[in-house]
């Protein structure tokens, strides 16, 4: 991708550029280079990943066994999940975040430059790992993504493989985590005091805290697997005094805070781009960071409300009942302040901010049935079923994903200098937004009349909905070949359209990285900028 | 024009709606019993307190999308900070949220009242059916997934699954009950964790190998109710349905009679010698019933998962090394010994040694099988699987 490469006319650092040829991206340390292999990784994982999900749709068509076989079409959920998670969302976040982050606190790299590229080649080789299983003795894990015990230890030859790739994926994470705490707390422009950071630079500061906490003791969990399975030992195993819902504690202690992993640069890039297109200040930008603060210490005293039908003492499903109910707070008080930020603004839609609104909406959806999940009475009904799998997925898909579809037309313009094209832009939008809907939304009824999640063959009465969701999936799918073709398209040049230094009308006022040149220079910020822009006080 | 979308998503779901089949529900069931009906109500109280706020803030914000936006040449004003509203929209979800703890903290410990009970069943989840042992009478039966459902949900069956009553919903022994009783239930597993669920009841419990966990029903309309396994347990997680007749009190004492003098011809079947014909034919069912689904119905078994029957040496071999191995099971193998009874369990023996391709010649009968079971500890945790 040469979008990167340097324009020293506009920079008065004149030191070396990138290396030449392929080498340039192995050994790169820069932010910018690694920030592109990250967004590029993630994206392809995202046609990977999809293309599972479209094997699930595919079979889930019709009722009746059509194309796979039940143990495969376990596989396809369980990778779907881990392609998903730890090689699309996460990855694209940390992406955003190698480019963005330096950029907005006035940084002339990421602080442990070498580290980033081994966290970066350290996700690539778990993830290889990951997929490599899908050609083993046995197939891949097909536990589903939670891999619970006894039923993850009947995984064929697959079952080590995947978990050395967990802790690559870990040990990855951790640094990336720890490279952007040492950034953030050291490297920030003299004036940029903690609270004059942008929001997303707030909010992956708190996501690098949850990842430092959470990645051991996931792999504490799988270690303890591993163990399990071939070292004698009965952490999970009562007939050796062990216990399978231990695991399950464990993983949800992990589980829960990765989810917010997830959603909280959600949250930053969406507090970004709403105030530059609604041409005023972001709400409540201090009640913004307690929030997010607020939302991550809860994330990490709720966990045991993905296991409400376990048999948890009377006293252990009221606590994280009320606890997790809790958690509605913080989360309305942001979606409450993005209205006040669009409140009397002057708005236009652009892209990006046609993106954002269907996030909060979106969003909003996937959290008022979190809301209802969480009475713990209900959930005996709605728990393992489709109702499940539309929440999480409204907080994902419209959530996560369409909020890098909105940074990725947010900055692109900055990173390379070159317009996308706005026409088919919207089209993309357009078409994701109402095949998400068609996609997921009947997933709500169908998890309410009776139908269980991860099963590959269901009665016929579920027929008619899962055909319309298949339909949406696959719409879904192939509109995102729109999205590659939009990149690709803008990296190459895009409109032709010269883009300015500040690429939205008045975005100098929101973020340091818009006063530089477009596209960005190679080196950035050798010396800190002396002014920062204070438009959020 | 977030609206727009939405419009016409919720039109193609009307127009799919015109078209669906008459039992189809948009809604949580209301249930047959009083906690479904008080999980309904919370249900439809939170439902209906999400659509308000919903429609106030996405009110708000279209609102604000179609009155202040540039095009219409409105001017940005520029407040930011507002900390009287921010307490307010703090507060107002707080009591929201209080109001509605109050009635699911009291459902929630109803739903946990197991005390007086009138009888009690004790559920085992296996891979992949379910065991259903009444307490109080004595009697025990397997319940798996029935034999229509099981041919049409073959890969590429060729059946029509529109054609099949109740399609992955019939079993071949349903749980009968008797209406307007406090039953406790008690689950537990014998291999990996699964989850009993059936809507009209209200809830659903995980059973987990080693743990006891218990609930309570107390059906109030007699019919027929069905379910499905909600955890994730292997690769027929979708096809071990639950099945539950509540019959009113009286059919229900029939029920047990009838059922107290199956275990006595039963036991009385095991005693007879049987003709290898006969151990074969009956062999056949079961093998269909219990062992094709991971060796397939003509025995080729799944390289590298599910070993082979067909010309297998520990079938041809010693008739005792395969009963042991049938007994007792391995790795992913169950242990057979509890789940068949001894003539299902010499007949589908002898029927795998003398079909499949096999042709050893012998047979076992049923009582020398009853008398290996009674050598069998009672609860048997498969705890390797080397």
């Amino acid at each position: 991708m040469s979008a990167v490469t340097a324009e020293h006319d506009h920079d008065d650092h004149h030191d070396h550029g990138p290396e030449k040829g392929l080498l340039r991206w192995i050994i790169t340390t820069n932010h910018k280079d690694i920030g592109t292999l990250y967004l590029l990784f993630a994206l392809a994982m995202f046609f990977v990943g999809g293309m599972m999900a479209l094997v699930i749709r595919a079979e889930l068509f019709e009722p009746g066994m059509q194309f796979v076989s039940p143990q495969f079409f376990n596989s396809m959920t369980t990778m779907h999940a881990l392609v998903m998670v730890f090689g699309a969302v996460m990855p694209a976040f940390v992406g955003f975040a190698n480019w963005q982050i330096p950029l907005m606190i006035g940084a002339p790299d990421m602080a442990l430059p070498r580290m980033n590229n081994m966290s970066f080649w350290m996700l690539v080789g778990g993830i290889l790992l990951l997929a490599s299983t899908l050609f083993m003795e046995g197939g891949a894990p097909a536990s589903g993504w939670t891999l619970y015990p006894p039923l993850v230890l009947q995984t064929g030859a697959a079952l080590p493989f995947a978990i050395f790739s967990v802790h690559m994926l870990g040990i990855s994470s951790i640094m990336g985590a720890i490279n952007i705490i040492a950034t953030i707390f050291n490297m920030r422009a003299p004036k940029m005091t903690l609270m004059k950071m942008p929001l997303f630079v707030w909010t992956w500061l708190i996501t690098a805290f949850l990842l430092i906490a959470i990645m051991p003791v996931f792999a504490g969990a799988v270690t303890m697997l591993l163990t399990d399975r071939f070292f004698d030992t009965s952490f999970f195993n009562a007939a050796g005094g062990g216990d399978p819902v231990l695991y399950q504690h464990i993983f949800w202690f992990f589980g829960h805070p990765e989810v917010y992993v997830m959603i909280l640069p959600t949250f930053g890039v969406a507090s970004t781009i709403i105030p530059v297109f609604a041409r005023k200040p972001l709400f409540g930008y201090s009640s913004m960071v307690y929030a997010t603060a607020a939302i991550a210490f809860l994330s990490f005293i709720v966990w045991a409300h993905h296991m409400f039908t376990v048999g948890m003492p009377m006293a252990g499903e009221l606590y994280f009942m009320y606890a997790t109910m809790l958690i509605a707070i913080p989360t309305g008080v942001k979606i409450f302040n993005w209205t006040a930020t669009m409140w009397q603004g002057s708005m236009t839609f652009e892209t990006p901010m046609l993106f954002s609104i269907a996030f909060v909406v979106l969003f909003t959806l996937g959290g008022f049935t979190g809301l209802m999940m969480a009475l713990a009475p209900i959930d005996f009904q709605y728990h393992d079923t489709y109702f499940i799998v539309a929440h999480f997925h409204y907080t994902l898909v419209p959530a996560s994903v369409f909020i890098l579809m909105a940074g990725g037309y947010f900055w692109l313009p900055k990173w390379t200098g070159n317009m996308y094209d706005e026409k088919l832009a919207k089209l993309h939008f357009w078409l994701s937004a109402v095949s998400v809907n068609i996609l997921f939304f009947p997933q709500h009824f169908l998890g309410l009349a009776g139908m269980p999640r991860r099963i590959p063959d269901y009665a016929v009465q579920f027929a008619d909905w899962n055909m319309v969701s298949s339909v949406g999936a696959f719409i879904f799918g192939f509109s995102q070949l729109l999205f590659l073709y939009i990149v690709i398209h803008t990296i190459k040049g895009g409109t032709g359209e010269k883009v300015s230094d500040e690429v939205w009308e008045d975005a100098h006022k929101h973020g340091l990285e818009w006063t530089l040149p477009s596209p960005v220079p190679y080196h950035t910020f050798a010396t800190p900028p002396e002014k920062i822009p204070t438009e959020h006080f | 024009m977030k609206t727009k979308q939405l419009f016409a998503s919720l039109l193609l779901m009307a127009y799919g709606l015109g078209t669906a089949q008459a039992d189809y529900t948009l809604n949580l069931m209301e249930g047959v019993t009083s906690i479904s009906k008080d999980v309904y109500g919370l249900h439809m109280l939170v439902l209906w307190v999400c659509v308000f706020i919903g429609i106030v803030v996405f009110g708000a914000m279209f609102y604000s999308i179609y009155f202040h936006r540039k095009s219409r040449g409105y001017k940005a004003s520029n407040f930011h900070e507002s900390t009287k509203v921010e307490i307010i929209w703090t507060i107002i979800p707080t009591v929201i949220l209080i109001l509605l703890a109050i009635p699911a903290t009291k459902v929630m410990l109803e739903m946990d009242d197991t005390k007086d009970s009138e009888m009690t069943i004790k559920v085992t989840g296996w891979q992949w059916k379910w065991e259903y042992e009444y307490l109080d009478s004595g009697i025990r039966f397997f319940s798996s997934l029935d034999e229509a459902s099981n041919k049409a949900r073959q890969l590429n069956s060729g059946i029509d699954p529109r054609t099949v009553p109740n399609y992955l919903l019939e079993v071949d022994k349903p749980l009968v009950v008797p209406i307007n009783t406090k039953i406790r239930f008690l689950f537990t597993a014998a291999d990996v964790i699964h989850s009993w669920w059936v809507p009209d009841l209200g809830w659903k419990k995980d059973t987990i190998p080693g743990f006891i966990n218990e609930a309570w029903t107390s059906v109030e309309k007699a019919g027929t109710y069905r379910g499905q396994c909600t955890e994730l347990c292997g690769k027929d997680h979708g096809f071990m349905p639950i099945v539950v007749i509540a019959m009113e009190k009286a059919d229900y004492a029939a029920w047990v009679i009838e059922q107290k003098g199956e275990v006595v011809a039963q036991a009385a079947a095991a005693e007879q010698d049987w003709t290898q014909e006969d151990l074969i034919a009956k062999g056949e069912k079961v093998y269909a019933n219990n062992c094709a689904s991971c060796h397939m119905a003509d025995g080729a078994g799944m390289a590298g998962t599910f070993p082979a029957i067909s010309n297998s040496p520990l079938v041809t071999g010693d008739i005792d090394a395969q009963v042991e191995l049938m007994l007792n099971g391995k790795g992913m193998m169950p242990a057979f010994g509890q789940m068949l009874d001894p003539v299902d369990f010499a007949a589908v023996t002898t029927f795998i040694r003398n079909g499949l391709g096999n042709a050893v010649g012998d047979s076992i009968q049923p009582s020398a099988i009853k008398s290996l079971q009674a050598a069998i500890p009672e609860v048997v945790y498969d705890d390797d699987d080397e």
